[in-house]
């Protein structure tokens, strides 16, 4: 295989494991492709209040199972005082807290963090009991409640065809004002909720059924109480019914805390339990969910990367990964262009350097330097010295002109300048070193030639280094980076005209 | 001479550019096509530093018989005042080089003497002083590539034919050879000018004369991309201009090609009055600055060479070069 055709085959190998690597992040993980997209998290916090008699106390709340199209990103229990664990029994998780002894009101919490999955569907619960307890219903109640049932039982069977519309039926008629049955039962069944009655008629029709407790998620919610939702199985699958329209389906923004019959709370040792929850959405950037998200599967692209560092680290590897950026924009001004600069990648150096000073004052503070610095270092040039050592002296005469613009323009109250300290001091030595010597060699022409070749180079660096699209991609997707360096490696093989070379031989065309 | 670059700066912006395709039509070679069909196609990377080191070219054109300029003294390790002193003091004209210094840089010629002064050839003068400080800038590694320890040659200073005193202001005249796989394919002299501040770089405002390769006469002129005729401070016409003893000249180029072994190569070739051409330097990475001085594209030479039979690469130096002068030869167009 000639250089030429694996140059090709390498970069399109390159290519195409980070287009895939990005594309596997941001369609699977979620990540953001472009910046500034931002997702609702919903905070959920969930207190259980009670009044402790002053013996041992144990408090077991169920918690919300992992769910298909909720996702949980974070959880914090707080329980001063109290020993916490968590239990699990038959598929359900509960948090337990527990102590020796305690007196008077005691509050503990629970919170989470949970993300709607969008276009996610419900899962089918995996092993809920589809047995039927018949209500019984006999002496306690009266003649006239059970008559009414039967009735309205009857009445939603001869007006459905199948489970799911019997259950439609069935909650309209429970819905219905007018009807009279209707009111007989739940002026019987004074002291229970609509979707108890409906529990008690669906066992009576012999339809298996649970209630599901949960949130109805709302910004700045405070105090709520769980609402319950109904489910239904049909023979094959479970159906949730929202009891209050009677229509099938999971209600948006319903967030399902507990699915079955079981109890939200288990308290011994404590009165008057209770359990109130409060909710808060949260604007955070996409990003963010997705980092959190995927933790939390340990996610290997997402465990082996940037993110897996400490936040200083990260912070400065957002610079570092530019770098890169900036030898891009250096290899196509060389070889599409043909700028002359002073020193290959000096002009990147500079261009982060202008990230942390912002454009103009980093532009006035290097021109000073240079400035000031060929001037010493013509001085130096008389006297004779070792090049090593007029080399340092150059760096130590930087080093004392950016501590003496840092004081002065601190004192004078210009603050941006004590961005100096991000200048590269040994780089910086070299170039007023080189400098010189063009202009010894070449004169000041030169001069102003290479050094104005560098900085445009280092403006057009910064320019493209500092876009926002380009801050994102490289921070969020480094797998970019083998598409980069690919892209470096087809540049590598141009064999065409540069733009300078147009003009440069345009003499020879006639 | 900053007026002049300035003029110079306008014309450029005001000339505008080409379109590629005519650059291409007229076979012209650029910077990235040489770069990677020629220098890293037909240069190894461990000859490079037979040329890339002058001392190495010396050594090993002396090897092969090939005149070069006499070297006078070469200084390996930073060398003390008094042996540099011992060195210089009983010559008049020398030459003090970096042996690894890229573009001309770095070059101090001493034309005379007068009293405890050096005269420079562009007529300044400097101390003795001044001499040791260019010989440790040089060691330090000033004018090297990278900034790496450089060592430090005394050359005689060459004894310049006088057949181009009218043709070059101040400077060192000098004629570049490519030599494309041993054949000589396109050759220029170089000559300074008042605007060039006797440096014979064609960018910095020297005048490229091509030649033609058959007859050693001169067949185009330009400086600053301009066709000239005349030489712009002596006024001499380069139509009469005629390079003497040329098959010797173009022979000595092309045997640079069994001295280094570098497929593309530039050899810098000076006229000495008494010794004829000697080999000033070879270059791995010549530049493309000959195509305007010949007014001609490198790329249809080239391709033509490329493009002969294995067994014409076997051939000796004078049948090469007999080839080169039939096939590269030039009608008399200045």
């Amino acid at each position: 295989m000639s250089p030429r055709v694996q140059v090709y085959v390498i970069a399109a190998l390159l290519a195409l494991i980070g287009a895939g690597l990005t594309a596997y992040k941001h369609f699977e993980l979620g990540f953001p492709l472009l910046p500034g997209e931002y997702r609702t998290v919903w905070t959920i916090e969930a207190k259980v209040g009670f009044d402790a008699e002053g013996g041992p106390v144990k408090a077991a709340l169920t918690l919300p199972r992992e769910q298909r199209n909720m996702e949980i990103l974070g959880e914090t229990f707080s329980s001063s005082g109290f020993g916490f664990f968590i239990a699990r029994e038959n598929d359900e998780y509960r948090a337990v807290w527990t102590r020796r002894s305690a007196e008077g009101s005691q509050s503990l919490f629970y919170q989470l963090d949970v993300y709607q999955t969008p276009g996610a569907a419900l899962e089918q619960p995996l092993n809920l009991s589809t047995k039927v307890k018949k209500p019984f219903l006999g002496a306690r109640e009266q003649e006239a409640v059970r008559l009414a049932i039967n009735s309205l039982v009857k009445q939603a069977r001869e007006r459905s065809s199948d489970v799911e519309s019997f259950t439609t039926q069935l909650l309209f008629e429970l819905n219905d004002d007018g009807n009279q049955d209707r009111n007989l039962i739940f002026r019987h069944y004074a002291d229970k909720s609509l979707v108890d009655v409906a529990l008690l008629m669906l066992a009576t029709a012999d339809i298996p059924a649970h209630r599901i407790r949960g949130l109805y998620l709302e910004d700045d919610r405070r105090r709520l109480d769980p609402e319950d939702l109904l489910e239904v199985y049909d023979g094959k699958r479970w159906i949730v019914f929202e009891p209050g329209s009677g229509l099938p389906g999971v209600p948006d923004n319903f967030f399902i805390w507990q699915r079955g019959g079981k109890s939200l709370l288990d308290l011994e040792g404590g009165r008057n339990s209770q359990v109130t929850f409060s909710v808060i959405a949260n604007d955070v950037p996409a990003r963010d969910v997705s980092m959190r998200s995927s933790r939390d599967e340990k996610d290997a692209l997402v465990d082996f990367s940037i993110y897996s560092l400490p936040i200083e680290q990260q912070s400065i590897f957002k610079l570092i990964l530019l770098v890169p950026v900036g030898a891009l924009v250096v290899v196509l001004l060389r070889v599409f262009v043909g700028l002359r600069t002073s020193g290959t990648f000096m002009p990147v150096l500079l261009a982060i350097a202008f990230i942390e000073t912002q454009l103009l004052t980093g532009l006035s503070i290097f021109v000073l330097i240079l400035v000031l610095g060929l001037w010493v270092r013509f001085y130096l040039s008389r006297l004779n010295l070792l090049l090593v050592s007029r080399i340092a002296a150059v760096v130590v005469t930087v080093v004392i002109i950016m501590g003496v613009i840092s004081v002065v323009s601190y004192k004078l109250g210009i603050e941006q300048a004590l961005t100096v300290t991000f200048f590269p001091m040994i780089i910086l030595a070299w170039t007023i070193e080189r400098m010189s010597i063009v202009w010894e060699e070449d004169g000041p022409y030169e001069v102003v030639v290479q050094a104005g070749g560098s900085l445009l180079v280092a403006v057009l660096a910064w320019w493209v280094m500092t876009n926002r699209y380009v801050e994102h991609w490289t921070f969020n997707f480094p797998e970019l980076l083998l598409v980069l360096l690919a892209f470096i490696l087809v540049v590598g093989n141009y064999t065409g005209y540069r733009l300078s070379e147009l003009m440069r031989f345009r003499p020879l065309v006639k | 001479m900053l007026q002049f670059s300035f003029r110079h700066l306008i014309n450029k912006v005001r000339g505008g550019i080409v379109s590629p395709l005519a650059l291409s039509e007229m076979g012209i070679l650029g910077m990235n096509a040489r770069n990677i069909n020629y220098i890293a196609r037909y240069n190894d990377r461990e000859k490079f530093p037979i040329v890339d080191d002058k001392l190495n070219t010396k050594h090993a054109a002396k090897r092969v018989g090939i005149p070069v300029p006499e070297l006078i003294a070469a200084f390996e390790t930073p060398a003390s005042r008094k042996r540099v002193m011992e060195v210089i003091e009983p010559l008049w004209k020398f030459v003090i080089k970096p042996a690894r210094g890229s573009g001309g840089k770095g070059i101090l010629v001493i034309a005379g003497r007068e009293g405890e002064k050096y005269k420079k050839i562009s007529g300044s003068e400097i101390e003795a002083l001044d001499i040791l400080r260019h010989v440790n800038n040089i060691h330090s590694g000033l004018y090297s590539l990278g900034g790496k320890p450089d060592r430090v040659m005394v050359e005689a200073l060459v004894d310049f034919d006088p057949v181009f005193q009218d043709y070059s202001f101040e400077g060192v005249p000098d004629i570049r050879v490519i030599v494309f796989r041993g054949y000589p394919v396109m050759a220029m002299l170089r000559c300074s000018t008042h605007d060039s501040d006797g440096k014979a770089n064609l960018h910095q405002g020297a005048v490229g004369v091509g030649v033609d390769l058959a007859t050693g006469r001169s067949c185009h002129a330009v400086q600053r991309g301009l066709r000239i005729q005349h030489h712009p401070d002596t006024e001499m016409s380069f139509g009469e201009l005629k390079v003497p003893g040329w098959y010797d000249l173009v022979r000595l180029a092309a045997s640079c090609y069994e001295m280094t072994g570098l497929g593309y190569l530039g050899c810098d070739i000076v006229l000495d009055r008494e010794r004829g051409p000697l080999l000033l330097e070879a270059n791995a990475r010549p530049g493309l600055a000959i195509q305007v001085a010949n007014g001609v594209g490198l790329r249809q030479r080239l391709g033509f060479i490329e493009g002969l039979e294995q067994e014409m690469f076997e051939k000796g130096v004078d049948e090469r070069v007999a080839f080169s002068m039939r096939e590269f030869a030039v009608e008399k167009t200045l």
